[in-house]
């Protein structure tokens, strides 16, 4: 198949699946984003306990995400909100790994400061424990996005589209640029969300923490 | 104003703070000093409740902190710690307006307050106040640090070991500085630190402990006159030479544990003690233990007489001087004549105390030259 034919062939299917293959990702990532800073918030609160928790979650990361949807479909059946579940859960670990990590590296130091100074522990968790720890949040917050990006494939395993469609066409009738089709959309998808996060991570971060800066 | 009322703390079976009572006066600069594990660190957080005693209290102004909101009560207090600890993610206005903000100062206010700071510190409002931290020398950092403690005009303000990362010439700086601002704001301050220089250099009180105890709380001048224990003494170290050469006196650089011999001592009892003790000449005591006089080796080889007694060829023309002259006038005997190789120190009641030697001098001398 010439490019021409693919564009012929393909063209609206393909804007339509890079559409939805994108609100699958910006959906679930937002929300993977949320649980994963909210989780990664309390367990960080809790460090003692979370040296046991971690390792069990990581174990549900290690479950293969086809396996996942699998399940998840055969409780739910062929609707959006299983992607959605399955692809949140996915891009919930490295941004909550990212911000334990992240808030349990804090230096004692500042911690200790902002108590001396009269923070309760909330005000010290905003004003000076999360903004300390937000490039690693923001660190996990692009994996999660390249992950889910990759990950979204699996819709079309249930039906759902995306650009997994192509590829999974591609292999039924053992098409390689039809493949191609899918996945390399996928991959520049996956660039420029990943260049978009970097842009976000240098906005967020103040002057005074970026890396060159030495932290004292 | 900060009251230690039977102040104990502990972690586990390991007793921290073995219930200290102390005082600090209102404008009063307090040091806490002493070896490491002493507690003193702990004492200064248990002011602002960044560790609760395990029994005792602790009254601010008449007032038991217990009773009040401890975010509150260090809002109410300054605080600096020797890490610095400035906030890297604000820059060195909002470092400052930290405690002011917690307090809901208006914005304007804080501006006021960021530019009266650093006038403090003579650091330029328009080229520091929007730098970060990391932009900082560590000296200037510390200067932050120290006007992030003071800018809600605290009336306490906490300092554990602020210098102590600094390096000796910006320490003296920021020292001459601190004692600056205290004479300037009046405020309370309890100072952590291990450097008896530093000690002495700030201090109203400085407050000694040791093992969790309070050893001596007293003023430099005090310290250095009468150390209450021996580790305050080895702390003091070269300090207690260092003082005002007028006021050493003979106590000060004479040997003590010199051998001496009652007057009826006969010779030959006084060659063998001479022999056994190794030295060659004996200090002679009547029999209360007061002064006669001495009897050296040469006097007893000019008389080989086995039947005289000590007092017989005693010499009683060398100097002697009191225990509280002044060291000066010891000095001076000894120098103006070759013929004086000590001079006797005696106690009030008239009792050897001890002599002073031209060696001990150059030794006592070289100590204060070199340390």
């Amino acid at each position: 198949m010439t490019l021409s034919k693919i564009i012929d062939g393909y063209g609206a299917s393909l804007l339509r699946n890079v559409g939805i293959h994108l609100g699958f990702v910006l959906i679930s990532v937002a929300a993977g984003f949320l649980l994963g800073l909210v989780f990664g918030i309390l367990l960080s609160r809790i460090p003692k306990y979370s040296k046991i928790i971690l390792p069990v979650l990581s174990v549900f990361n290690t479950i293969p995400g086809i396996v996942f949807i699998g399940i998840l479909f055969l409780y739910l059946g062929m609707i959006s909100l299983t992607v959605v579940i399955a692809l949140s859960i996915y891009a919930m670990f490295p941004v909550l790994k990212n911000t334990f990590v992240g808030l349990t590296n804090v230096e004692p130091q500042y911690i200790e400061a902002a108590k001396g100074c009269g923070m309760s522990p909330v005000q010290a968790l905003f004003k000076v424990e999360l903004p300390l720890a937000l490039p690693t949040v923001i660190g996990g917050l692009r994996m999660a996005t390249i992950y889910t990006v990759s990950w979204a494939v699996l819709a079309a395993m249930i039906g759902l589209g995306g650009l997994g469609e192509f590829i999974y066409q591609g292999i039924s009738i053992n098409e390689n640029s039809l493949i191609l089709l899918g996945a390399v959309p996928a991959a520049i998808v996956a660039i420029i969300l990943g260049l978009l996060i970097d842009r976000l991570q240098k906005l967020v971060t103040p002057r005074g923490v970026r890396k060159g800066a030495k932290q004292r | 104003m900060i009251q230690f009322e039977n102040v104990s703390m502990s972690y586990g079976t390991n007793e921290i703070i073995k219930n200290i009572n102390f005082t600090i006066e209102k404008g009063q600069f307090v040091v806490l000093i002493g070896p490491s594990g002493c507690g003193k660190t702990t004492t200064l957080k248990i002011i602002n409740r960044l560790i609760e005693p395990a029994a005792g209290r602790v009254l601010i102004g008449g007032r038991d902190t217990s009773a009040v909101n401890r975010v509150e009560l260090r809002r109410s207090i300054g605080y600096v710690i020797q890490q610095i600890g400035l906030f890297p993610n604000m820059t060195v206005a909002q470092n400052i307006c930290v405690v002011p903000k917690l307090l809901g100062y208006h914005k304007q206010r804080c501006a006021q307050i960021v530019r009266e700071m650093l006038e403090m510190v003579n650091m330029p409002v328009d080229q520091y106040a929007e730098k970060y931290p990391s932009e900082l020398s560590g000296g200037q950092q510390q200067r932050i640090g120290v006007l992030r403690a003071l800018a809600a005009s605290p009336p306490i303000v906490l300092m554990d070991e602020p210098f102590g990362a600094l390096d000796p010439m910006t320490r003296a700086v920021l020292q001459e500085e601190i004692l600056r601002l205290q004479k300037k704001l009046h405020k309370t301050i309890v100072f952590v630190t291990h450097d008896m220089e530093e000690a002495l250099t700030l201090a109203d009180v400085i407050l000694f402990m040791e093992n969790g105890s309070i050893v001596q709380m007293a003023p430099p001048e005090e310290m250095l006159r009468n150390p209450a224990s021996d580790t305050v003494r080895s702390f003091l170290g070269k300090h207690i030479k260092n003082m005002d050469p007028a006021a050493l006196t003979a106590a000060d650089f004479m040997k003590k544990g010199i051998v001496s011999a009652r007057a009826d001592r006969s010779v030959f009892e006084c060659t063998s003690l001479m022999a056994r003790k190794g030295v060659d000449t004996l200090v002679i005591v009547d029999d209360d233990g007061r002064y006669l006089g001495t009897l050296s080796v040469e006097d007893i080889r000019l008389h080989k007489d086995d039947a005289l007694k000590a007092g017989d060829l005693m010499r009683t023309d060398h100097p002697a001087v009191h225990v509280t002259d002044s060291a000066k006038g010891c000095f001076d005997i000894l120098l103006s004549s070759s013929a004086n190789k000590y001079v006797i120190v005696l106690s009030p009641d008239g009792a050897v105390a001890g002599i002073i030697t031209k060696t001990g001098i150059a030794r006592a001398l070289a100590e204060k030259l070199w340390g």
